[in-house]
């Protein structure tokens, strides 16, 4: 069931929007990443899980181009690509939702879709167009918000992230990255945020999920990549993944109280003792 | 027949429904009747807008007006327009520093230190108008970048730059001036006759109110048919109609009644341009979108790479620049340049006016009309003290009192509106 990097036989060859190989990455002492790879195709969701300090935030941030990686290459779409920052990840058709949404609660709905993107006639900003670009993406996600015309600060949480999310769709981007898009939301709300990663995918993108949530994880996911300690843990097809084994694969605890031990008392180069 | 009764009933296939008024749970307020609905349901929803500022004025008039009759005549309102503009123009520059919630103390000095440099250029260098208007303009613009330049790259806190500022311009404001401390500016000065004796009345004021009028209804009209045409909705023309005949009659009958005593100002005219402009700037451009983003949420505009830094810059300039403007005209208006040229009273009024105007303190909600409203509140009070012969201690206290008043119904709008889902 643990897996090697080789990309299952089974499934269907498809489109690599994001190639990522032996990317390390380093903070003084500490090695956050090393030799760590992900594949993302079109029209695929991948979850990336770990526990807390995994590394899963160091690569979301170093694909977002917050961080550049120490090694490593990165291939966009088959082609190498250097990220050096946000607006060079934009440009590369790399979007990406934060977990803290980044909306401004003053403007309305078209503002915060459009913001730092918006479309003008004549040196003035085009409302009419955005307006109807807006209900176009708002529809294309089949999202329930009432008018695009009221302050964010008047949106439940549910339609905050779906506008998060719709917004990440603005320049026609190839892949979404969702940062614990269902962190803070409840049952019916989680459950609108999953049709709208399926909808994504279905619209040909590739999307990578961080989660906590096993079963967020396991219904919207069609991989899940486990990273542990900043190294690829395994790599799950939806269909092997049960709670059990990517359980043990986050926490690194295999069924035998053996491996435990070692696991415990395997020397870890960053923890040097003086 | 039977079809009419049915219409209201089924919007069905036949009537597209526009995009933004698919969804079934949305309030449909149609025509008029809607658009009065709509209102209320906004004022009860704490979304006030300038509502509290129009009553405070009947009030103030009415007050006034029962105490002493010549209030209400055409020669002190025309007064009340000549004297609100200038700072009223420094009041538009502290709603734009407001709105990044930011502030500005320092608009009193600069606007003092402005028409001192003006002042010394034209009648100490005997060099042209232009030359000094440049001068005192270029004076502000550059004070603006300096606090731009302190806040985002050095991190200061703008209270803390401005009211150095407050105490380093003042001080510069006197250097420049000199021993004698005052300067009476050129009588003949086209800048003189600008904003003393330049006034728009009889027939020119009609067509000015009816051409403004005009302008108004084409563009929404042109908006209107836009949003048509993309399938959206549009307000329905006959609240358009009620709304410009409304506008019409009102700048018809202010062209009439201050046209008894002397008519528009051009000064005042000035001031109200300027309002219009940077109404369409902050609501209808980019730079104005960017600069209510980073009023709202900073961490957000900068991930959505909007140049922060630049709307910081940029915003304090253009305070600058407005003081320098504001210190100019009030400079012109005295015909004279002092010591005590753009002192206290000055600084405490623009930003009250702001902020009375409905402009809020802790940023991302305001607009370019609070300085309007806000000035003309704070000089119909001073004017009626006037009138009624009322010492000036009792006004620094009455403009405290308002001042308060005005925050305290922002902080309860607030309220509603965070029960009500607004922010």
């Amino acid at each position: 069931m643990t897996s090697t990097l080789t990309e299952g036989a089974g499934t269907p060859v498809r489109e690599s929007v994001l190639s990522l190989t032996g990317v390390s990455k380093r903070f003084g002492a500490v090695q956050a990443l090393t030799d760590v790879s992900l594949e993302v195709a079109a029209g695929e969701v991948v979850a990336l899980v770990g526990d807390n300090g995994a590394g899963k935030s160091t690569l979301v941030k170093i694909i977002a181009g917050v961080y550049q990686p120490d090694a490593g290459t990165i291939e966009i779409a088959g082609r190498r690509a250097s990220i050096h920052s946000p607006e060079d990840a934009q440009a590369l058709g790399i979007s990406t939702v934060f977990q803290d949404l980044a909306l401004c609660d003053n403007l309305d709905v078209v503002g915060n879709l459009f913001l730092g993107r918006e479309v003008t006639r004549k040196g003035l900003l085009d409302e009419v167009t955005m307006e109807k670009e807006s209900w176009r993406l708002l529809r294309s996600l089949s999202a329930k918000i009432p008018s695009v015309r009221i302050p964010i600060a008047a949106l439940s949480g549910g339609q905050r992230q779906t506008v998060a999310i719709a917004r990440s769709l603005v320049g026609s981007p190839k892949i979404v990255m969702l940062d614990e898009p269902t962190a803070a939301l409840g049952v019916a709300q989680t459950a609108e945020v999953l049709n709208l990663v399926e909808r994504l995918r279905d619209q040909g993108l590739g999307v990578i999920l961080i989660s906590h949530n096993m079963a967020d994880v396991q219904a919207v996911a069609d991989r899940i990549v486990v990273l542990r300690l900043g190294r690829n843990g395994a790599e799950f097809r939806i269909e092997d993944a049960t709670t059990e084994t990517l359980v043990a694969a986050i926490t690194g605890a295999d069924d035998n109280v053996v491996t435990q031990r070692a696991e415990r008392f395997r020397p870890q180069p960053e923890e040097g003792s003086p | 027949m039977s079809q009419q009764q049915k219409a209201p009933d089924q919007p069905g296939p036949a009537v597209p429904v526009p995009a933004d008024l698919a969804d079934e749970r949305l309030i449909q307020d149609a025509g008029l009747g809607g658009a009065l609905r709509a209102f209320g349901q906004r004022i009860r929803g704490g979304e006030l807008g300038s509502l509290p500022v129009v009553i405070g004025l009947v009030v103030i008039s009415i007050v006034f007006y029962v105490q002493e009759p010549i209030f209400l005549s055409s020669r002190t309102l025309v007064g009340i327009t000549l004297f609100a503009a200038p700072v009223g123009i420094i009041a538009l520059g502290v709603v734009l520093v407001l709105l990044l919630g930011e502030i500005d103390l320092s608009v009193g000095s600069v606007s003092g230190l402005c028409a001192a440099v003006l002042a010394w250029v034209i009648v100490y260098q005997g060099q042209s108008l232009v030359l000094g208007l440049l001068a005192g303009a270029v004076t502000g613009a550059a004070i603006g970048v300096l606090y731009g330049l302190l806040y985002t790259k050095v991190g200061v806190p703008s209270f803390v730059i401005t009211l150095a500022g407050l105490l380093g311009f003042l001080g510069l404001q006197l250097w420049v001036l000199g021993k004698n401390g005052t300067v009476n500016l050129p009588p003949s000065s086209g800048l003189i006759e600008f904003a003393r004796r330049s006034f728009v009345d009889g027939v020119a004021a009609y067509v000015l109110v009816v051409v403004a009028v005009a302008a108004y209804a084409a563009a929404e009209l042109f908006s209107m048919r836009r949003r048509r045409a993309a399938g959206l909705s549009a307000p329905a023309p006959v609240v358009l109609g009620v709304k410009v005949a409304l506008m019409l009659a009102g700048g018809l009958f202010l062209a009439y009644y201050l046209g008894i005593d002397r008519g528009f100002g051009y000064l005042p005219l000035f001031f109200v341009a300027l309002v219009v402009l940077f109404d369409i700037v902050l609501r209808r451009t980019t730079w104005g979108r960017h600069v209510f983003a980073v009023g709202g949420n900073e961490e957000a505009a900068r991930r959505s790479g909007i140049n922060v830094d630049f709307i910081y810059i940029s915003v304090f300039t253009l305070t600058g620049l407005l003081s320098a403007v504001g210190g100019i005209l009030a400079a012109a208006q005295l015909t004279s340049v002092s010591q005590a040229s753009g002192g206290t009273d000055t600084n405490l009024t623009a930003i009250a006016a702001a902020v009375i105007g409905g402009t809020s303190l802790f940023g991302g909600r305001g607009s370019a009309w609070a300085a309007l409203l806000g000035i003309i509140v704070l000089q119909s009070i001073q004017a009626g003290l006037n009138v009624v012969g009322v010492d000036s201690s009792v006004r620094y206290m009455v403009t405290g009192a308002v001042l308060l008043l005005a925050v305290s119904i922002d902080s309860v709008s607030r309220r509603a509106r965070s029960s009500s889902g607004r922010g």
